[in-house]
């Protein structure tokens, strides 16, 4: 049982890896929309 | 991306592990770690699927130079590599219950092991400094070749007899397969089914993410073009 557990474990914790992974990727592109939007203000 | 998607794969998710612990029945010889087969059996059968997406995507950027078909290519190979990732650590896990061994240079383990780094290599080719066209070529044509490994990978038991890794689906000289039971079998197409669906919604947002990216850079490199002048 506790083979089990460590199988689906590791799944999880790389699936969610990669999806923290995807959101970081996002969060990067939103604050650098946000920057331009700031700098298209200014001008 | 579809938000109606992420919830019917949520749903189906949730549906697939009922059918894992619940549903399927106990295997007589190994126990509750025959469990682990339906998902890694389903992560094989994605890193497949994804691998040959970068294949095929990477056979079109080499015909007809298109920004998106690299990008195709490289998040597929990205969810590749973490599917085989995936197969990788519950394999072990699994033979240690099974086989009592966390591993054994068996053909299949082996072929897969190499699929694995053929495919971080190719990740890594990606993030080389220098201009995108250059590296986009050199990666479809390694995506290209390190696609030979698939098939092998798929035939190993078959070509080299190995005893380890039953044969599921079609036969081989001294092995047939169809070795389960029907509710396993409905229970493993099922993970197949859902698995090939959490691809398919990680890509789009792969994809959705590196649009968005290209689309930023070229406002900036246009914002500078202005300053310059």
């Amino acid at each position: 049982m506790s083979y089990l557990f460590a199988a689906y474990m590791v799944i999880w914790i790389l699936l969610s890896g990669y999806l923290v992974i995807l959101g970081k990727r996002q969060q990067k592109i939103n604050k650098e929309i946000e920057f331009i939007r700031e700098l298209e203000n200014t001008q | 991306m579809h938000r109606s998607l992420i919830w019917i794969l949520i749903i189906l998710m949730s549906v697939a592990l009922y059918l894992v612990f619940i549903w399927s029945p106990i295997e007589k010889v190994m126990g509750n770690v025959q469990k682990i087969f339906y998902f890694h059996v389903g992560s094989a059968w994605v890193a497949f699927l994804a691998f040959g997406v970068v294949f095929v995507y990477s056979i079109l950027f080499l015909m007809k130079r298109k920004r998106s078909y690299d990008m195709i290519a490289g998040i597929s190979a990205e969810i590749g590599v973490l599917f085989t990732a995936i197969v990788l650590t519950t394999g072990p896990i699994w033979g240690r219950s099974a086989w009592n061994t966390w591993w054994t240079w068996e053909p299949r383990l082996t072929t897969t092991f190499i699929l694995f780094f053929l495919y971080l290599a190719y990740i890594f080719i990606r993030r080389m400094d220098g201009a995108w066209e250059k590296k986009a070529r050199l990666a479809a044509v390694f995506g290209i070749i390190s696609f030979i490994d698939v098939p092998i990978v798929f035939m190993a038991i078959r070509w080299w007899n190995s005893k380890l890794h039953p044969i599921v689906f079609g036969d081989a000289p001294n092995q047939s397969g169809g070795g389960i039971e029907g509710e396993m079998l409905v229970t493993l197409l099922f993970c197949l089914g859902v698995i090939t669906l959490l691809y398919i919604v990680l890509l789009q947002k792969g994809i959705y993410i590196e649009r968005t990216k290209l689309a930023v850079e070229n406002v900036k490199k246009n914002i500078q073009e202005k300053l310059m002048k």
